[in-house]
């Protein structure tokens, strides 16, 4: 039996030991009649060649980016990760290391925690950053529940289409059961307009929640509106691409109280939607009403510098049901592998990183959009990312036709803008080369 | 032989100039960033992160990972925590590019193996839990629960009635009523009786019809199989209210008993407790959902479904609650739970209960002669003992118990929960670990009552640090690196 | 003051009620000694704005151990007209004098009802004595 250490003569000292003839005792206080009387109705158990054969058929029948030239992003995005984030991920001290919760034990983990909330204020200018939530959206649903609690106006939450439609579903989840109006506010014109916001946020808004570069991988105009959201004593939370902050001014120096991001881009893979990473960093104010764990800065009873938890009392091991979150497990090892990511890219290398990214879709956008068949959408600055119209509002047959020459060209807009049925968007990373560029441009002509 | 100088802050190390990565140059025309982006859109200057080099970065964190204790080199007898071996073939496979370099919006016929996958994790999961539906969107356990208990909100608002409370025993687990909070619903607490399980009375005296669900973990958090579980889950439901299991303590009962078969309508797992998944240092989990056939159509969208032979997202799910998280879910996590299913089959899991609840009793024969089992003789996968008397005869509770067991080189358990036991310590073992294991740290925690206070007030003694000021920590959070702080 | 002459909510808040000039009635409130040294060391005080309306038996701020967090309970209905400015830094001063410099806020009483449910101090200790012996 797989992983299972005792030999014959071991279990029955164990038993003579504990006084039980059979293991079978040991399950006495469960009820004859609750028992299964048969065998659970599982596939046969593979010993590990045979796992490794099944697996490698399984992983054969998918198209991973390395064998097609991936356009797609929304979200989740074919960014190069260095190897020395992969070496220190695999090692065991730290995957199979268990929540910081004894300090002497897990110094390793603490520290590396400590260097990555103060990685995270670096790339974001914000006063200080969790050690991680589940995933951008989640992030910005705990953020807008942040917002409810710290401004105690349970009126009003205001945000616009141009944010990730599956955070705003999940924000609307979270929202379900909590007596709050989830306003969002139309932006037909790929961006959200200062005046249309000015006249949707009043005294009962909590917070204001926008995605820069959005969803369409255009800037939004970040600055007027967290001089809106401040006017009207709304908190100003805003969701952001961590590759753009190589290039874009940070968001703690455009007005944000508190910064949501999905952190995937940070060297984690895309790995079908998760694990991924969901970073929040928040102004010192607020930091008591941040979710999720946070590594503090102490000495030892023999004056050390070390690292430990702290305000623990914020979550639910203390507080119960008057914590700031239910969180409990969070991503951890993803935060890990994102701070090595940053340490490993330094300034330059994020900066580098950013300006490939602008470039490369500049040029696909310029070669996309100078065919007739297609055209542009919205007339806005972009980041690695844009929309484009298929003039004859054929997108899934020129999906398919790009996909059959290997490439994943972009992601169809209609299943969640119905107004962009004729529309993609494309993602290009640094990892696109001009030839693959021009190739994509070829395949979905 | 510690390296000092490598272990110091990334932000210490910093040398201006120095770098890790290069990018290539770029290939396409480098228009000017003015031209592309408008100025006050740009920063001035890149962000401020360290500088180094790539042999530093790996000694660096080489070394932190040396100050870790994790189950691959440690005994970790966390409580319902399930410290089991993570295997290193799950490891290999998982890691496979055809499974993590795959985007989430991929046609789906470019996705059939890893669909394929987690449409028979949701199979495998329903039988395990007799249950009919499963959803694995759930980042973790307390995702899992938070989900599973909108799920019930949204029943009772279809079927009428105005169900505002959850039931919660007052051994619960602290994620319990913090999931209730946030699903909007309020927590109301229930007794534990002398033994240690649900009092009934208390349950008839709180349960009405403002009742929405009864929450319960099985066996509880002393490690108790709730005996009187079918009264409890009927009780429950003729007051028209639900039953959620917290399945964190699953490893019990694998292919023992089926939280639906003893009256559950709902259940979380946790794949990085019971199947295996690596903690990874706080996560990632997973926290996949089971609920019965009237409760499926409330369920997270997506769902995997086969159709003739084909593997599909099924988004079409009028009366889903929605999403809780963006994209399918933890995927990486699940095909490590995948892996594992297959590797032990059914005969594998009973087996691996089996030696679970053996490794936990065993364990409890021996230190129940070291510390008071206040529960009695007989556990399930795990136990609570308590350092309450110690406390009081020699001033050392269960944190200095904690603290030098660091030193005998065992982690310690998992100490003040549940709060029902004072001075708890909730022992866990697994069945992955030895008898070998198990012995010596009963001999260590044999050892460690016998020795003098002051030497377990002050440990651990063989650890980098000891005894952190974490009314410091608390005051003066000090949560970032700074110039100034040094 | 001292502890005897004061009175206490059952949620270990000691209450004194005096009259002011204007013959408004308030009530000073802190927190008894016996629930300072349950929390142990304190790490976090949160208290309300001056102007802030309270509920008898509703919390009005919370205070925080590195293990703990509880609530402050209002005995009355009324408003906040004082807090105390040095509590939020001198947590250790309110655990050394609790029912002096550890004063936390001073509330213009508009419902007195509430204070017919507090304890005497010798009423306050019994059931002090209770919740001890309840947790072995």
């Amino acid at each position: 039996m797989p992983y299972l250490p005792h030999t014959p003569e071991e279990r029955q000292a164990m038993l003579d030991a504990i006084g039980a003839a059979f293991v079978d005792e040991l399950f006495e206080t469960v009820p004859a009649d609750l028992r299964l009387d048969r065998d659970l109705d599982l596939p046969p158990a593979l010993g590990e060649l045979e796992l490794t054969a099944h697996l490698a058929g399984l992983a054969a029948k998918n198209t991973p980016a390395g064998q097609s030239v991936s356009f797609l992003g929304a979200g989740s995005y074919d960014h190069f990760i260095p190897a020395v984030v992969d070496f220190v991920a695999a090692r065991s001290e730290f995957y199979t290391s268990y929540t910081p919760y004894q300090a002497e034990a897990s110094q390793g983990n603490l520290q590396a925690l400590f260097e990555y909330q103060t990685l995270v204020t670096q790339l974001t200018g914000m006063d200080v950053s969790n050690a991680s939530l589940y995933d951008g959206a989640s992030a910005a649903a705990e953020a807008v529940l942040m917002a409810l609690g710290a401004t105690r106006r349970r009126g009003k939450v205001v945000t616009a289409a141009s944010v990730h439609p599956e955070y705003r579903q999940t924000l609307a989840t979270y929202l379900t059961n909590l007596d709050v109006e989830l306003v969002t506010l139309a932006t037909p014109q790929g961006t959200l307009a200062p005046d249309q916001l000015a006249r949707a946020v009043d005294d009962r808004t909590a917070c204001v929640l926008v995605q820069h570069p959005n969803f369409f991988g255009c800037l939004e105009d970040v600055r007027s509106l967290a001089e809106i959201a401040y006017k009207a004593g709304a908190l100003f939370v805003v969701a952001v691409d961590p590759i753009s902050l190589g290039l874009l001014a940070r968001p703690g120096d455009c007005g944000a109280d508190i910064v949501v991001a999905e952190g995937q881009s940070l060297g984690n893979p895309m790995s079908f939607g998760g694990p991924y990473l969901g970073i929040m960093a928040c102004r010192d104010q607020l930091v008591r009403r941040m979710p999720g764990r946070l590594v503090g800065q102490t000495v030892d009873r023999r004056g050390k510098t070390c690292w430990v938890l702290t305000l623990q009392t914020r979550e639910q091991h203390i507080r119960r049901e008057k914590a700031t979150s239910n969180i409990c497990t969070n991503q951890g090892l993803l935060a890990l592998r994102a701070a090595v990511y940053l340490a490993a890219m330094g300034p330059q290398g994020m900066r580098s990183v950013a300006e490939l990214c602008l470039r490369k879709a500049r040029y696909a956008f310029d070669e996309l959009t100078r065919r007739d068949s297609l055209e542009a959408v919205f007339d806005r600055p972009t980041f690695k990312e844009f929309v484009v119209r298929v003039r004859d509002g054929r997108v899934d047959e020129r999906l398919e036709a790009a996909r059959s020459q290997g490439v994943f060209a972009g992601v169809a807009l209609g299943r969640w803008y119905p107004e962009l049925d004729d529309c993609l968007l494309v993602a290009v990373t640094e990892k696109r080369t001009k030839s693959e560029i021009d190739r994509l441009a070829e395949s979905i002509e | 032989m510690r390296n000092k100088q490598a272990t110091e802050l990334l932000f210490e190390q910093s040398r201006p100039g120095c770098r890790a990565v290069r990018l290539p140059g770029c290939d396409v025309p480098e228009r000017p960033l003015e031209e592309l982006l408008p100025a006050e859109a740009l920063a001035s200057a890149p962000p401020p992160l360290p500088e180094l080099t790539e042999p530093e970065l790996v000694r660096h964190f080489a070394n932190l990972s040396a100050q870790n204790m994790s189950v691959d080199t440690h005994f970790y007898p966390l409580g319902s925590c399930t410290m089991k071996y993570n295997p290193k073939r799950n490891e290999r496979l998982a890691g496979m590019p055809g499974f993590i370099d795959l985007h989430p919006y991929q046609p789906e016929a470019s996705l059939q193996g890893i669909l394929e996958i987690l449409h028979a994790s949701q199979e495998m999961l329903a039988e395990i839990s007799g249950l009919e539906a499963v959803s694995l969107q759930p980042a973790a356990g307390a995702h899992g629960e938070m989900t599973a208990l909108l799920v019930a909100a949204a029943y009772f608002r279809d079927i009428g009635g105005n169900r505002s409370t959850v039931l919660i025993p007052d051994a619960a687990h602290g994620t319990n009523p913090a999931s209730a909070a946030m699903a909007g619903f309020q927590a109301v607490q229930l007794k534990s009786n002398r033994d240690g399980r649900v009092d009934l009375d208390d349950l008839e005296a709180k349960l009405d019809d403002r009742t929405a669900v009864l929450m319960i973990t099985n066996p509880n958090t002393l490690g108790l199989f709730e005996t009187q579980i079918a009264r409890i889950t009927e009780r429950v439901h003729d007051a028209g209210g639900l039953v959620y299991l917290d399945g964190a303590n699953m490893n019990a009962i694998l292919g023992v008993a089926r939280p639906g078969d003893f009256g559950a309508d709902m259940m979380h797992f946790n794949p990085h407790k019971t199947f295996s998944g690596p903690h990874g240092g706080g996560g990632p989990g997973a926290g996949p959902v089971a609920v019965t056939g009237k409760l499926a159509p409330y369920l997270p969208a997506p769902i995997v479904v086969r159709e003739d032979g084909r593997y599909r997202l099924d988004f079409r799910r009028p009366k889903s609650i929605g999403r809780v998280r963006s994209f399918f879910g933890n995927t990486g996590v699940l095909v490590r739970m995948y892996c594992y299913l297959r590797t032990l089959g059914a005969e594998g899991l009973r087996r691996a209960s089996a030696d679970a609840v053996l490794n936990a009793n065993y364990l409890l024969s021996r230190v129940k002669h070291i510390l008071p089992v206040p529960h009695g003789d007989r556990c399930m996968h795990e136990f609570v003992a308590s350092a309450s008397n110690l406390k009081q005869e020699r001033t050392t509770g269960a944190m200095d118990v904690a603290k030098r067991l660091l030193d005998y080189g065992f982690h310690a358990p998992t100490v003040y929960f549940p709060l029902v036991v004072r001075e708890a310590m909730m022992i866990e073992p697994t069945e992955t670990e030895s008898k070998t294991t198990l012995d010596a740290f009963a001999e260590a925690l044999f050892r460690i009552t016998e020795e003098p206070p002051d030497l377990l007030h002050d440990a651990p003694h063989t650890t980098a640090i000891s005894r952190p000021d974490e009314v410091r920590a608390a005051r003066k959070p000090i949560l970032i690196w700074s110039r100034e702080q040094g | 003051m001292t502890p005897e002459q004061l009175l206490y909510a059952k949620t270990h808040e000691w209450v004194h009620v005096e009259t002011d000039p204007s013959g408004a009635k308030i009530a000073t409130v802190g927190l008894s000694a016996f629930a300072l040294e349950v929390l142990t060391d304190l790490v976090y005080i949160e208290l309300p704005e001056v102007g802030r309306q309270v509920e008898a038996g509703a919390s009005f701020g919370e205070i925080e151990s590195v293990k703990a967090v509880s609530d402050l309970f209002s005995p009355v209905d009324g408003e906040i007209v004082e807090v105390n400015p040095d509590a939020a830094d001198g947590l250790d001063r309110l655990a050394d004098d609790p029912y002096g410099a550890g004063w936390l806020v001073k509330i213009k009483i508009t419902d007195e009802s509430g204070l017919s449910e507090l304890l005497d101090y010798a009423a306050y200790r019994k059931q002090c004595e209770e919740e001890m012996e309840e947790q072995g």
